[in-house]
């Protein structure tokens, strides 16, 4: 296929989701275009708002950043949320300990380290149950979720309980001293955020390209038995994705606790579907790790410009869901379109055998 | 049913892998489709049933033209095929399997079905049972379960792909008189080989191919001389090892009363000493226990009792990949399935397969030993080449490029299965230099010339029994296959042992 056919493809793919998109706005009695405008202003109407797009991209870079390993191994690391959930607990752990002893410095490194070491180590459980259980990775991420999400209310409502409140809405916030700064007085989002977001997908993406470590895992995605007779130690490596992925997931739910727009404080459902966005962006991006930084600026804004909808059109900011997944289905669509056109070229290549 | 292709051409981008192909089956024959790897008779028989299209040509079949755009239209039309590794699905019984590709109506007429099965198997003297698993069938079986279906769903012209390169003597033995019965039931036959042999004895007519074309046509009685020339366009002398063994004191390897299972075979307190550079070939029956000391050897199925020395050193129970770094390699069959990584190029897997440690991958490294292998190995292909893209010949010769330079012991499955003589000969050329440098070589093969020819000592297996060693320098192929068959084990025979 020639290169213009495939881009043409592409891009009649994505013209298709949105003509959908239109098309359900339409049904719901909304100006396709208006909504879009909505979305848009919503997103980089204003400085402020693009700094709360920033601040979503940075979880959605991390989780993208770690499932971007999984996936290479051939996992599906549907445990993210939980494990990023895991992260903000471990988090909000160390900082109830480290807050009034601890410089603030201090004390956020040390909280970074336990999200990490949080997340990890929820990840590794489901790759062991995995590699010695035989449960399936979708499966036992999807309890792990489950449990840490019942794990969060059972700490905000009881031994983490804000004196004389009795609601799950959250943990007692932590002072602004243990918030990331902003880059500028009113611009909402810290560079810590940012760079460690950024850094974390620039790393993944070496490691892929240019590492045995990366190589590795693509062998094992692509056939576990003969990469572990060509002699690479499949159990660890799958061990090692499970836990890098979980770690950078527990960094997510550091910059979720800590980061300059957040709620300061740990609450039932904190991850906020960010570790299920980075499986759609790394969908997207086709295993390409550079793309998903893009991808995740673009998925960040329609999450946050489509809480316009929700305030000045009367309709549900769900919609950017919406447009997400029907996002990714066209692409993932035009994918199988491609892969069924290359199969006649590759037939041409092929030898007979 | 006639049979018959007319100027059939096929291009796969630069190769013209049927450049014209003309092909006359008549019915109640069984017609030979001989040439070396490549030569294009996969390409053409995938043609005539529907699964690739021809770029032009036409195929006739009963004098009327027609146009095949799947395997499943061909089946109706007549034609089924069997391909070279069975595409059934291992997980379902046997008699699901015959079942699958029919039933119009919405369930499967079971009851009949069961009693067709039964008749089919009867007029061959095929054994299978109905609600046996395919999956623990052997490939010779599976391919009967193949046969089966195909004359069940109608088929009145069978092709059958190099059929016998994963069978025993036996199953092939069993295969040939079923192919014969065929055949004179008015059947056509076109049975695609490139083996000499069986061409000869089997086929009525041969059409031989080579790169593409159609090179020479033969009647029974042949000359063995003329197909080897249309083939090859030459002789190639054929040289049986003439090695003298270095006996040191100690043995490479030595196996003590090892015993080693798995859930349907056992093999029971072997002895064996291998010394350094020597060639052990194993013979026997598809399934017979040859794989289970391969991968008792090679750690990937730990004894239950005895004792593995390597130099000297007990291995009993080490794991495949601490004896792999210790200098022993394994060669599997499966090249997709457990050989290569399908999507991932030569460069790619000579990085995995030579890993050093080191952290960064040295990617201009990995493609010069790539470019090595190519060359080494006569592989059809470039660095960047992905291995799917390879035809199977080259595939094995991927195999064989990705065994470590420096080793002490080898284990190999069919080490040039699918190769022709002539790569199979520069195939073990290589493999000798290794022995020379003092490598001991294990492998298993249906291929008796390939054992008598490669091997200091042949054990033969059956039903998990295994022979003393035999001295390969000793024993014809009569002998040989005599032993294959059970003669000499006593009493019981290889069906007993299957759990």
């Amino acid at each position: 296929m020639s290169r213009a056919a495939d881009w043409g493809l592409r891009i009649a793919g994505i013209g298709a989701a949105l003509l959908l998109v239109t098309l359900i706005l339409a049904a719901l009695g909304t100006s396709p275009a208006q909504a879009f405008r909505l979305i848009w202003d919503g997103a980089v109407g204003s400085p402020a708002k693009f700094a709360y797009v920033l601040t979503a991209w940075a979880p959605v870079l991390l989780c993208a950043a770690g499932l971007l390993l999984t996936f290479a191994a051939g996992l599906w690391n549907i445990g993210i949320e939980g494990q990023v959930v895991m992260g903000a607990i471990f988090v909000t752990g160390m900082l109830r300990l480290t807050q009034d002893v601890l410089p603030p410095a201090a004390a956020l490194f040390l909280a970074a380290l336990a999200g990490i070491v949080g997340g990890a180590l929820w990840a590794a459980l489901a790759g062991v149950l995995r590699l010695y259980g035989q449960v399936n990775e979708i499966f036992g991420g999807l309890g792990l979720n489950f449990i840490a999400g019942s794990l969060t209310v059972y700490l905000v409502l009881g031994p983490w309980k804000r004196a004389g409140i009795g609601s799950t809405s959250g943990t007692q916030p932590f002072p602004p001293k243990l918030w990331l700064p902003p880059i500028l007085p009113g611009i909402n989002v810290s560079l810590v955020e940012i760079v460690v977001g950024l850094a974390a997908i620039v790393l993944v993406c070496l490691a892929l390209r240019g590492t045995y470590f990366g190589l590795r895992l693509k062998a094992i995605g692509k056939n576990l038995r003969s990469a572990f007779l060509l002699g690479v130690p499949t159990e660890r490596h799958m061990l090692a994705a499970f836990a890098l992925c979980g770690a950078l997931a527990g960094l997510a739910g550091w910059v979720l606790v800590v980061g300059t727009s957040s709620r300061h404080q740990l609450f039932p459902l904190i991850s906020g579907g960010y570790g299920f966005l980075g499986i759609l962006v790394v969908l997207l991006a086709n295993l390409n790790a550079l793309w998903s930084i893009p991808i995740s600026l673009f998925f960040a804004a329609i999450s946050m410009g489509s809480l316009q909808l929700a305030l000045q059109a009367q309709l549900d900011s769900s919609l950017g869901g919406v447009i997400q997944g029907l996002l990714v289905l066209a692409v993932l669509i035009v994918g199988g379109i491609r892969s069924r056109l290359a199969a006649a070229s590759s037939e041409r290549t092929a030898r007979s055998r | 049913m006639r049979v018959e292709l007319r100027e059939i051409h096929k291009r796969f981008g630069s190769v013209h892998a049927n450049n014209g192909i003309t092909l006359k089956v008549t019915p109640g024959t069984i017609h030979g489709l001989l040439g070396e790897n490549g030569a294009g008779k996969s390409t053409l028989m995938k043609i005539l049933n529907g699964f690739i299209a021809a770029d032009s040509g036409e195929i006739l079949l009963d004098g009327k033209p027609v146009t095949m755009t799947s395997p499943a239209q061909a089946v109706a039309l007549g034609v089924g095929m069997l391909y070279q590794d069975p595409l059934d699905f291992p997980a379902l019984t046997v008699l699901d399997n015959f079942v699958l590709g029919c039933s119009p109506a919405l369930v499967p007429d079971r009851r009949r079905a069961r009693r067709d099965l039964r008749d089919l198997c009867s007029q061959f003297d095929f054994t299978l049972d109905p609600d046996a698993h395919v999956s623990d069938l052997s490939i010779g079986e599976r391919q009967q379960l193949e046969i089966v279906r195909l004359l069940w769903l109608g088929a009145r012209t069978l092709v059958l792909d190099e059929p016998t390169t994963a069978i025993s003597a036996q199953q092939r033995d069993k295969l040939f008189v079923a192919l014969r019965k065929l055949a004179e039931g008015g059947k056509s036959v076109i049975f695609v080989s490139h083996k000499l042999e069986e061409v000869e004895t089997l086929c009525d007519e041969v059409t031989v191919l080579s790169r593409g074309r159609v090179t020479g046509h033969a009647q029974q009685p042949y000359s063995t001389e003329k197909l080897v020339q249309m083939m090859f366009g030459q002789d190639i002398p054929r040289v049986r090892r003439q090695v003298q063994l270095v006996t040191t004191a100690e043995p490479l390897l030595r196996l003590e009363r090892v015993t080693v299972s798995d859930w349907r075979l056992e093999i029971r307190n072997l002895n064996l000493d291998v010394m350094p550079g020597e060639v052990i070939g194993m013979a026997g029956l598809e399934g017979s226990g040859q794989l289970l000391l391969l991968q008792a050897c090679c750690g990937l199925r730990p004894p239950t009792s005895g004792r593995i020395w390597l130099a000297g050193k007990d291995v009993t129970g080490q794991s495949y990949h601490r004896l792999r770094a210790a200098g022993v390699a394994y060669m599997p069959a499966g090249r997709l399935e457990e050989g290569l990584i399908a999507d991932m190029t030569l460069t790619e897997h000579l990085a995995l397969a030579e890993y050093q440690g080191g952290f960064f991958v040295d990617w201009p490294q990995a493609a010069q030993s790539a470019a090595r292998g190519i060359e080494r190995y006569h592989i059809k292909g470039q660095p960047t080449s992905r291995v799917e893209e390879l035809s199977g010949g080259n595939q094995q010769r991927t195999l064989l490029a990705l065994l470590p330079s420096q080793l002490q012991l080898l284990l190999m499955e069919h080490p040039t299965r699918g190769l022709d003589v002539e790569s199979a000969e520069h195939i073990w050329g290589l493999l000798l230099e290794r022995t020379q440098q003092g490598t001991a070589i294990i492998f298993l093969s249906s291929d008796l010339d390939e054992l008598l020819d490669r091997s200091d000592r042949i054990l033969v297996f059956f039903g998990g029994r295994v022979s003393a060693p035999l001295n390969a320098r000793q024993i014809n192929v009569e002998q040989l296959g005599e032993l294959i068959g059970g003669k000499g084990f006593g009493g019981g025979g290889a069906d007993e042992s299957r759990g």
